[in-house]
Parts: C-alpha cells; structure tokens; sequence
C-alpha cells in the first residue's frame, strides 16, 4: 500500500461531529416541520453569504483532517513497507509547493528578496551586504525589478479569469438544475436570480461565491511562483500555516463545545429544574470551578499532561499523534472551566421557564421528569445554547491565542492562530516590523468568526418561532391581535 | 364650556414589520375642561397610542403622520420637544396602567414628585416638602409624613397607584390622562382609586381623558364617552345616551357580550373574530366582517358620522338618512337587546341528569412556604397561601371561587391538583384520597382533573405545534377514548388524529390549525386550545384559573359561551378561580369567598350574591362597578389592603377593615354560621355553631 491511514484522536471526534450533522440533517429532512424553519434561514441573504463562506473554511478544515502516512521506498529485514514518520494529510498533499517551499527567513508577501540583508559573495568573489534572492519565490524572474509587477498583474488576472470561469461554470449549473425543478426554460431562471426574485438568495450566494472563487484563482495562480502572504522566521510560507491553522480553530472551537455542552445542559436545566439539594450542588460546585483563575487550572493540567507525554514517549507512533492529543487535552481542559457560564445561564432561564404555565399543565398530565426536560425547557433554551456556543467559538480561538502566548497552548510542532499571533508578538516589536503574520492569521480568523456569527444569527432569527412571520396560508385565522403582522404575500414583488 | 383639548384628525402610524400599522387612524375629538371623557375600546383598537401621541411620547416606532392636538388653542405637535417639557406634567399628565412599573425602585416616592415640582415651579426645598405632603394627604396615604420618604416597594399596590395619582397632580394639571388606572387593581382597591380621582376632578375642575375597556367603570366614571374601534372613533355620546340607547351595532354587540345573572340560562352573544388588523387599508366600514347588521354598503364605502341627537354621533350606515337603509330607529328600543344578536345555540340548563355526590372534597386544606432566612437558610416563619380551606363540587356543577388578588385563590386550585403538596389537610377525588399520594399513583388520577390557565400566552409551549401540544396528555396519560360513554364517537378504531380533529372542532377551530405554532393564535384562540388539551383526557373535573381575565370582552364572551356548552353536553364540573363577579353571576352554580387563605362565605350564587352576609362579601360585591345603576347602591368602602399572608391578623383575618368590628373579632376566629343547607359563613355578627356541627354537609 502506498498510504497508510492515520487517525488521530481529534480526527475521530470530528468524524463523529460529522456523522451527527448528517444524521440532525437527514432527520430534518424527513420531518417537514422541522424543515420549514431551516428553510427561513435559507432565505436570508448574510446567513447564506456566510454559510458559503463557512462552508469554504470546513472544507478546508476536514481535507486537513483525513490523515495518513506515506510508503517509504525502501522496506526492512521483515520485508514490511516502512512508512514515512512524517503524518500528511490531504490538504498538505493539495498545496505541496507551498509546504515544501521553504525559504531562509523572513520574506514579505509577493516579494522576490528577503526582508533581511545578508553578506552574498559575488561571482567576482567580492562581498556585499545586501538583500539575497528568494530561493523560490519569483526565481522565474530575470530581471525581478522590471518584470515582478507585471507578472504579478498578469498572474492574478489569469487566476481571477479562472475563477469566474468555474463560477459561470457553477451559475449554468445551477440555473440548469432550477430550470429542471421549476421546470422554466433556462434564461427564465438566470433572469429571476439576477432581479433576486428567487426564494433563495442565489444572487447574494452568487455574488459571495464570485469573490471568494476569484481570490481563490488569483492566490492558486500566484502561490506557485511566490510566497503569497509571504514567509516567517524560520522560511515558511503564511498562507500555508494560515490554511493549517483553520483546522486548529475549528477543532478548539467545535470540540470545546462539544465537550462543555453536555455539562452545562444537563447540570444547569437539572439545577433550575430541581431546585432544592441537586441545585444547591450544582450551583456550588460552578461557583468553586469559577473562583479558580481559568489561566492557572489550564496551565496546570497542560503542564501535567506535557509531563506524561515526556515521560511516555513510546505511547506515540508519531510527532502528530502527540501534540494532536495535547489539542485533545487542551479542548477538554478548555471545555471543563467554561461550562459554567452557560451553565449559569440555562439554570436561571429554567427557573423562569418552570413556572411557566406550560410546565404546570404538563405536570397535571403526569407527565415524566425527563420527558419535561427534554420536550419543554430544552427546546425553549436551545437559543440561548446557540447563541453561546457561536460566541464561545471565536472566544475560544482567542483562548488558544492566549495560552500558546503563556507557553501552555497547543504544541509547538503545530501551526495555530494562537502560535502565529504568539510569534507576530516578537515580530511586531522587531524593525522594520513583520506584519503579514498578523495580518493573515487576523483576516482569516475575522472572516471565519464573522460568518459563523452572520449563519448563528440567521439561524436564530429563523429557529425562534416568536419572531416568525405567518405563513401564506393562514388565511383562515385572523393573525394574532398582540402583533398585527401582514398576512399577505407582497414580499416577493418587493424589488 | 371651552374645550380644552381638542384633537383633529391625528393619524398615528407605527412602523413595526413591513408595513406600517395604522394605530390612530383620523380620530378627532374635544374634551371640555372639568369633565371626564372615556375612551372605551378592546385592546388593539390604538386607545394607549392615542394617550401616547397627545402627550407625545411615542415609542420610537411611532410617527404622527397628519392632524392637530389643541391644548387651549396651542398645538402641541407645532411645539419644538423642549416647550413640550413644560406642557407635560403641567398641562397635561399621565397615569399608567401598571403601579409596579411606572415608579421607579430607587427613588423615594418624595424625591419623584419632587422632580415635577422642580421642573414647573421655583419652589425652594422646604416649601416643595410641605407641597408634597400635601399631595400625598390629598390622595389619602395615611401618615403621609414618614411614608413620603418610603420607596415605592414598600407601598402596597393600591398605594403605589395613589402615589401615582400624587405624582401626577403635582403639576396642577388641566388633563389628566389614566390609561387603565385600574386595570391591574382588585375591584376593593379599583374602588378606592376610582373614589379618589372623582373627588380630586371635583374639588381641582381637571378634565380626566379615561382610557379602559371596563364598561362598569366607564358608566361610574364618564360624562361622555367615546367607543374606540380599529383605529377610528366610530361612536360619541353622553353616557346616560350610550347606555340607554347604544347606536352603533359594536356597542351593541360589546352591551349584548357581557355576562350578567340574568343571561345565566341562555348563551351570551358573541363577536365573532378579532379586532382587525391595522396594517390594511379599509374601503368600507371597519366592522363590517364582525356586524351583525351588515349590508353591502358597509363594505363599499367609509360610513361617515351621522347626527341623532345633539349630543349623540355614530359612524354607522345604519343611521344615514340620505340612505335607503335609513330607518328611523334601527335598533327599536326594547329591553330583549338578545334578539336583535346571533346568538349561538340556546343553551338548556341542566340537559343532562346532575348526581349530587361531592365529585371532589376539600377538608381543611393548608398550604404553607416556609419562609428562610439568614446564612444556614433557617425557617424563620410561613406563608400561610391556604390555611384550612373546605369545599365541594359536584359531578357537572360550577363552584366559584372568589377573592382579591394574593388571598389564595390559585394555590387552592394548583394544590388540589398536587401541583403545590398541601402542607395538611385532604384532597379526596370521588373518594379517593390526593393527598400523599406518590407521582405514579397519582397519574393514573391525572385524567379525571385539568387544569385551565389564566394567561394563555403562557400556558402553551411556543416550540410545540398545537397537534403535540394536545397529544402530550393523551400519550402521558394513554388515555383511550373510545371507553367513554361521555363523548360521541364510535368506538370503531379511531386514530389519534381523528379525537384531535374532533377536539379542535369542539372548542371551536378550524382542524388545519393542528399544524401551527401557538404563536400564530390570538388570545381567545389560545385558550381555546388550552382548553382543548385539558379536554383530551376526558377529564370529569376543569379547574379554571381566572380563563377569561386576560381577554377582552367579546372573546371573554366566547370563551364563557365554550365552557358553559361543555359542561352541558359533558357534564363537566368546574372550579371557577376569579375574581370577576359578572362572570361568577353568569356561570357558577355555587360560590365560595375567600379571604387570606380561608372561606369567608360559602353558599349558592343567588343566596349569596342577593343577601350577602359577611361584611367582605357586601364589600366586595359593592364595590363592583356597575353599568346599571341604582340610586341606593353605596360602595362598602374597606380601608387599606390585604393583610400579608405570612402574618394574619389574629382572630378574624378580616377585623382590621371590617366596619362592624367588635372586640371579639380580634381575639378569635368565628365558627361556622349556617343559614341555610347550602349557604354559611364565618362572622361574629350571626349566631354561632357549635364546633360539634362543623361537618354540617
């Protein structure tokens, strides 16, 4: 075999993750009312601008995380293939120029030189101290200073022509499909997404996915010949860490929750909903959790997780396996000291939610305690869970941020957000400055926070069936007095 | 008379959701000074947002779009907002609905009517202390002196609501403006209030603009009327015209909608539907879809206002003389208001054979909280919500029970329930002990009781469709239907769907409404559904909890309509919490009044509502307001309010407000007085039971 599979542990939560997406989305799909709520969140143009996005980052995130480990050429006495100790994963395959091309140091983005002067020897056998070439970034290039700008130009517009290509590739395809549903010829459709009459925001998709397939051409078209957000201290390309990196955040930020949800779901609803001895325990026990400063629990567990790693070394197969347990450990560590604020935050709505009226018609019916749980108050608080879990997922990248910087993050071997703001903090401070470090982990991770922010508020302002306009055919009904809301159907003629 | 106020064509829009809705639509009217003018409409009709524009205090939604506001002869909607700083609280000012609102917790109820004084006169600060208390003695707050430095939490609600009425004349206003003053009080407490803002109108000649939907407190209170409807004004009239001869077919139908004792055995009229929404444009009349009197030109064109006495306006096509509808009276002056309504299916008193066995009996019940206090959470005393408590209901009767706000009333149904453990006493259901009972045992009980809610936006789980909001109890409870000889189905296989189609098309809804979320309901729907999913369980007995308090008449009307036909075709029992004595006289069978956790008066509704004889009972029956009037009827006044409950007055709960106080009522608590088989009470003026007869039943 040529590859040998490897997975790791994070690996395996995240291939559960998926698998109960997949099973929440074919469960909705066959339940028609709960499929008519997701369907509000597909007509908000931002929500579906940023799933597109996001879709974009996951992507990225779950090619990074089908790993393995490649034949070596050579094999051993017993005549066993030796794989590489190196572990890869599909994405480093897909961008190996950029991981393989590794330059001496520091270099800006787009250039042709390093950003420090060195003593070259001349040809001539003289000795100057200047800027050296890049051993790969525009070697193409002759004479850099003329032809650089040109070529840079030339580059990025082929890269953007290539991506509107596969957009209009991608529009056809889609107004094809359309045309077949809606069984309209297809001008009639291209034309209904162009004036945004579809129900759909196709053209806000559209137009979402036009830019980011044209900054996609344009950085594919350039990053073979240069380094596109540059490269850091030790010669490594940032674009390449940056697109490593998203799979960190979306791990940190998915398995953290993930984690902490169970906790603080079911110990906040029991503590609101039983009160008295079990609320007592509860409540004492996130009270105690919360008074020890987070940073130092953290810093504490890693630091005793770091020494079992050391001590165990034949535990690990590979450099992978362990720092992707110490991510393991740092999600769980980091999931453990932030229940307690949703936690708080269940228990109090819960206590409200108990008195509601709906509860005590429920117990006149006898019906049982967990049926009570699980069928009034957990859906009732389901948005507030929403809403914390978006708002803990970018705190949660910044937590990682935060403790790569205390030396207690994730593993030094690993490319994080965290560990390239940790590095840009020596960078910012050296002269002239390295920015595009900075820069490139703060635009990738603003736009991945922002669009998960954008889809969880869609998805809560469909989801909430107090804020939901009435549906067309209630025309039997007169609409509730409390708020006078229009029954009719003007929206769509809304241009 | 000069006119004071004087309003022209004020159009007020509120830009909520995606079209605007049209809550004061062209409404013009004229208040003249000293005289209190009612603004009478259901909620939605745009009442509050007409207060709210003529003071200009507009949610940030709300835009005036066109007309004039005249306070004597000024406009105030040409005034810049800083000139509008010294027309509030001095012209004009406000009285809200909620007390507990409407002050603020951290301030002392001296130091927030000390900022009106600050805002309109140049008083120094010992001249606005005496001023306040005298605004506080002027609005009768015993011991004003030491009470005026309190904070509003330590006032008691129809306190809170007196210093309301202080705050609000302390800028000497012309108008004063109460939106509901006593929508949220006890009918006691509304009596007080209402007491004292007439004597205040008389003794400062200030026009009171009156905003509620209370007809009794409208005919108490009002000189002229106006009846709100969508938006508009559609009649105007003194009130000895309006309530001798209503014009317009909506305070027909409002009139013909009120429960009263002598409606007890016919169905009361409805209206049917809703106010209408304001966010569409009316062509025609706006009543049209809910008129009983409807014509074809109702939905052509606008009825304008048309004359029928001087002082007598209505907006109806009726009365349009140039009309070839016109009749000279269209409404021919007979008490039989009835006929003249759809009135829906007469209802038959007693169809069906009534056993008298006790369906449920209540023995001394006692509900008590503990009250805690300090670091280790002692016990340092109890709320006694019930505190010995007996009834009886029999198999498809109505047992009313009564009392003010806070006196137990709601503890006393959840806890029959089980809902509440009773602390001591019995619950025993045909028999069968409640009490004690463990959760498993008692679900197999759970069937035979429900549980009806007062705010229906409340009792139904806004993530529930309404199909699983009926089958919840059903599946809990696997009840099987088709055993019951009650209801009227086969007993072939029915599925679940098929009793939850049959249950919705009893109480009244469409069966396509199973699919849709609560929200998208009104209030009167709402508890319809709510008492469809008691229903579902075929239960024997219905606890009522004040079900038509937070509604307006003509769905209160309804919903009345609903449960009286129920109890006849299902021979229902009920235990009817409120605190509406209309609604008592029309439904209940028997009553039973309470006072701080304990019957005061027990007997049937004509026994007790026509020769009432604790001193509560005579108060509380005294003090509600009435559309009809006797010249000999005097309100009982009662001094004060409910006493705490976690500290009762010793000996009679009542003696501290009782005007027949004697010294005996304060030592002990009265026995049973028995004055007929059915009808007793607890009081120290009647002949007193030995304790041995305490089992009198």
């Amino acid at each position: 075999m040529p590859f040998d599979p490897v997975i790791l542990w994070t690996d395996a939560l995240i291939y559960l993750l998926a698998v109960i997406v997949l099973c929440f989305v074919w469960h909705v799909h066959k339940n028609e009312h709960l499929l008519s709520p997701w369907r509000r969140v597909s007509h908000s143009a931002s929500g579906m601008s940023a799933l597109t996005v996001l879709l974009f980052f996951i992507a990225i995130g779950l090619l990074d995380t089908v790993h393995f480990r490649t034949a070596l050429d050579h094999k051993n006495n017993h005549n066993e293939t030796i794989y590489d100790a190196e572990v890869l994963s599909i994405l480093d395959v897909l961008v190996t120029p950029l991981r393989t091309n590794v330059e001496k140091t520091y270099s800006a983005p787009l250039a042709t030189h390093l950003y420090a002067k060195e003593t070259l020897d001349l040809p001539d056998g003289t000795r100057v101290r200047a800027f050296a070439r890049l051993e790969f970034g525009g070697a193409h290039l002759q004479h850099p200073e003329i032809e650089r700008k040109p070529d840079i130009l030339w580059r990025t517009t082929i890269g953007i022509g290539y991506g509107l290509l596969v957009w209009s590739i991608l529009v056809a395809y889609l107004c094809f499909i359309q045309a077949r549903r809606s069984q309209q010829n297809f001008s009639q459709c291209l034309t209904a997404i162009w004036r945004r009459k579809t129900e759909v925001p196709w053209y806000a998709i559209l137009i979402t996915l036009a830019i980011i397939l044209s900054l996609i051409g344009a950085a594919c078209m350039l990053a073979t010949h240069y380094h596109v957000f540059g490269t850091d201290k030790v010669g490594q390309d940032v674009l390449y860490q940056s697109l490593k990196s998203i799979r960190i955040a979306l791990v940190i930020g998915t398995l953290t929750t993930l984690i902490m949800l169970p906790f603080a779901l079911l110990l906040g609803i029991m503590a609101g909903y039983f009160r008295g001895w079990v609320d007592d325990v509860i409540q004492y026990t996130y009270t105690t959790l919360n008074s020890i400063p987070s940073v130092l629990l953290i810093a504490a567990a890693v630091l005793m997780m770091g020494v079992y790693i050391e001590t165990h070394p034949e535990l690990f197969e590979t450099i992978a396996a362990r720092a992707d347990l110490r991510l393991l450990f740092l999600c769980i560590i980091l999931g453990i000291t932030s229940w307690t604020s949703l936690c708080r935050l269940l228990r109090g709505e819960t206590l409200k939610l108990r008195e509601m009226e709906y509860i005590q018609a429920a117990h006149a019916f006898g019906v049982s305690h967990w049926r009570i749980i699980t069928r009034h108050i957990l859906p009732n608080v389901m948005h507030i869970v929403l809403i914390a879990t978006v708002m803990d997922f970018s705190g949660l990248v910044l937590a990682e941020a935060v403790l790569s910087y205390v030396g207690v993050g994730v593993d030094p071997s690993m490319m994080s957000f965290g560990t390239m703001i940790n590095a840009a903090r020596l960078e910012m401070a050296r002269e002239p400055m390295v920015w595009w470090a900075l820069m490139a982990a703060f635009s990738f991770m603003l736009t991945l926070v922002l669009s998960a922010n954008l889809f969880a508020d869609a998805v809560q302002n469909a989801l909430d069936p107090r804020v939901r306009t009435l549906s067309h055919e209630s025309t039997i009904l007169r609409h509730s007095k409390k708020k006078p809301i229009s029954t009719t159907t003007k929206t769509t003629r809304r241009s | 008379m000069s006119e004071l106020l004087e309003i022209d064509n004020l159009e007020t829009i509120l830009h909520t959701g995606k079209e605007p809705v049209r809550a004061v639509d062209g409404l013009s009217l004229k208040i003249s000074r000293g005289e209190t003018f009612a603004l009478l409409g259901e909620s939605g009709c745009g009442k509050s947002m007409t207060a709210l524009s003529i003071m200009r205090l507009l949610p940030d939604a709300g835009e005036i779009l066109a007309g004039s506001i005249k306070i004597n002869g000024s406009d105030l909607l040409q005034l810049p907002e800083i000139d509008m700083r010294t027309i509030r609280g001095k012209h004009i000012s406000m009285i809200f609905q909620e007390p507990m609102l409407s002050l603020n917790p951290v301030l002392t109820i001296a130091e927030q009517i000390n900022e009106v004084l600050k805002r309109h006169f140049n008083l120094t600060p010992e001249a606005a202390q005496t001023r306040i208390l005298d605004l506080l003695n002027h609005v009768g707050i015993p011991d004003a002196a030491r009470r005026m430095h309190e904070y509003s939490f330590q006032f008691s609600g129809g306190m809170k609501q007196r210093a309301m009425v202080a705050m609000a004349l302390a800028g000497e206003p012309e108008l004063l403006i109460a939106d509901e003053p006593t929508t949220a009080l006890d009918v006691t407490i509304q009596a007080q209030v209402l007491e004292l803002m007439r004597q205040i109108q008389q003794r400062n000649h200030m026009a009171i603009l009156l905003i509620t939907h209370d007809l009794g407190v409208v005919s108490e209170m009002a000189q002229r009327i106006a009846v709100m409807y969508a938006g508009e004004i559609i009649e105007l009239a003194t009130r000895e015209d309006f309530f001798a001869h209503p014009a317009h077919p909506y305070s027909h139908q409002l009139f013909a909608s009120l429960p009263k004792k002598q409606k007890r055995n016919q169905a009361l009229a409805v209206i049917n539907g809703n106010v209408p929404s304001l966010t569409q444009e009316f062509i025609g009349c706006r009543f049209a879809d809910r008129c009983n009197k409807v014509t074809d030109i109702c939905y052509q064109s606008k009825p304008q206002w048309q004359t029928i006495t001087p002082h007598h306006q209505v907006r109806c096509h009726l009365f349009n003389k140039d009309s070839t509808l016109a009749t000279n009276n269209p409404f021919p002056k007979t008490p039989e208001k009835n006929e003249n309504i759809a009135v829906v299916d007469p209802i038959s008193a007693a169809t069906l054979p009534k056993t008298n066995n006790a369906l449920l009996e209540v023995n001394d019940l006692k509900v008590h909280f503990p009250i805690h206090k300090g670091f280790f959470r002692r016990v340092v005393g109890h709320v006694k919500a019930v505190d010995g408590l007996s009834l009886k209901i029999s198999a498809g009767k109505t047992l009313a029970l009564v009392g003010e706000s806070g006196c137990g009333k709601t503890t006393v149904g959840k806890s029959i329930l089980q809902l509440i453990n009773p602390t001591a006493g019995s619950v025993r259901y045909n028999n069968q002990e409640l009490v004690g009972l463990k959760r498993k045992e008692l679900r197999q009980m759970r069937s035979e009781f429900q549980f009806v809610f007062q705010d229906p936006y409340s009792s139904l789980n806004p993530r529930m469709r309404i199909i699983e909001i009926l089958e919840e109890g059903m599946n809990a409870l696997n009840v099987d239907t088709n055993d019951q000889e009650n209801t009227n189905q086969q007993p072939s296989a029915f599925s679940r769907e098929q009793e939850i189609n049959d249950l919705l098309q009893r109480v009244g809804l469409p069966i396509e409404t199973k699919w849709r979320y609560p929200h998208e309901f009104s209030g009167g729907q709402r508890q319809r559904i709510a008492i469809a999913r008691a229903l579902a369980v075929n239960p024997k007995l219905l606890i009522c909890d004040e079900p038509t308090s937070a509604l307006d008449i003509s769905v209160q009307a309804q919903i009345l309509n609903l449960l009286k036909s129920l109890q006849n075709n299902l021979g229902l029992a009920f235990l009817f919490i409120t605190h509406n004595i209309a609604v008592v006289e029309y439904l209940a069978d028997e009553i039973a009044v309470m006072y701080l956790g304990r019957i005061v008066e027990q007997g049937h509704i004509d026994e007790v509502t026509n020769h009432p004889k604790h001193p509560y009972t005579q108060a509380l029956l005294s003090a509600v307001p009435q559309i009809e009037q006797t010249p000999d009827q005097k309100i009982i006044k009662l001094a004060g309010d409910l006493p705490s409950p976690a500290a009762p007055p010793s000996g009679c709960h009542f003696h501290p407000r009782c005007q027949h106080v004697m010294p005996i009522c304060r030592k002990s608590y009265p026995q049973t007085s028995v004055f007929s088989p059915t009808h007793t009470t607890h009081c120290f003026l009647y002949t007193q039971e030995q304790s041995s007869s305490d089992h009198e039943h």
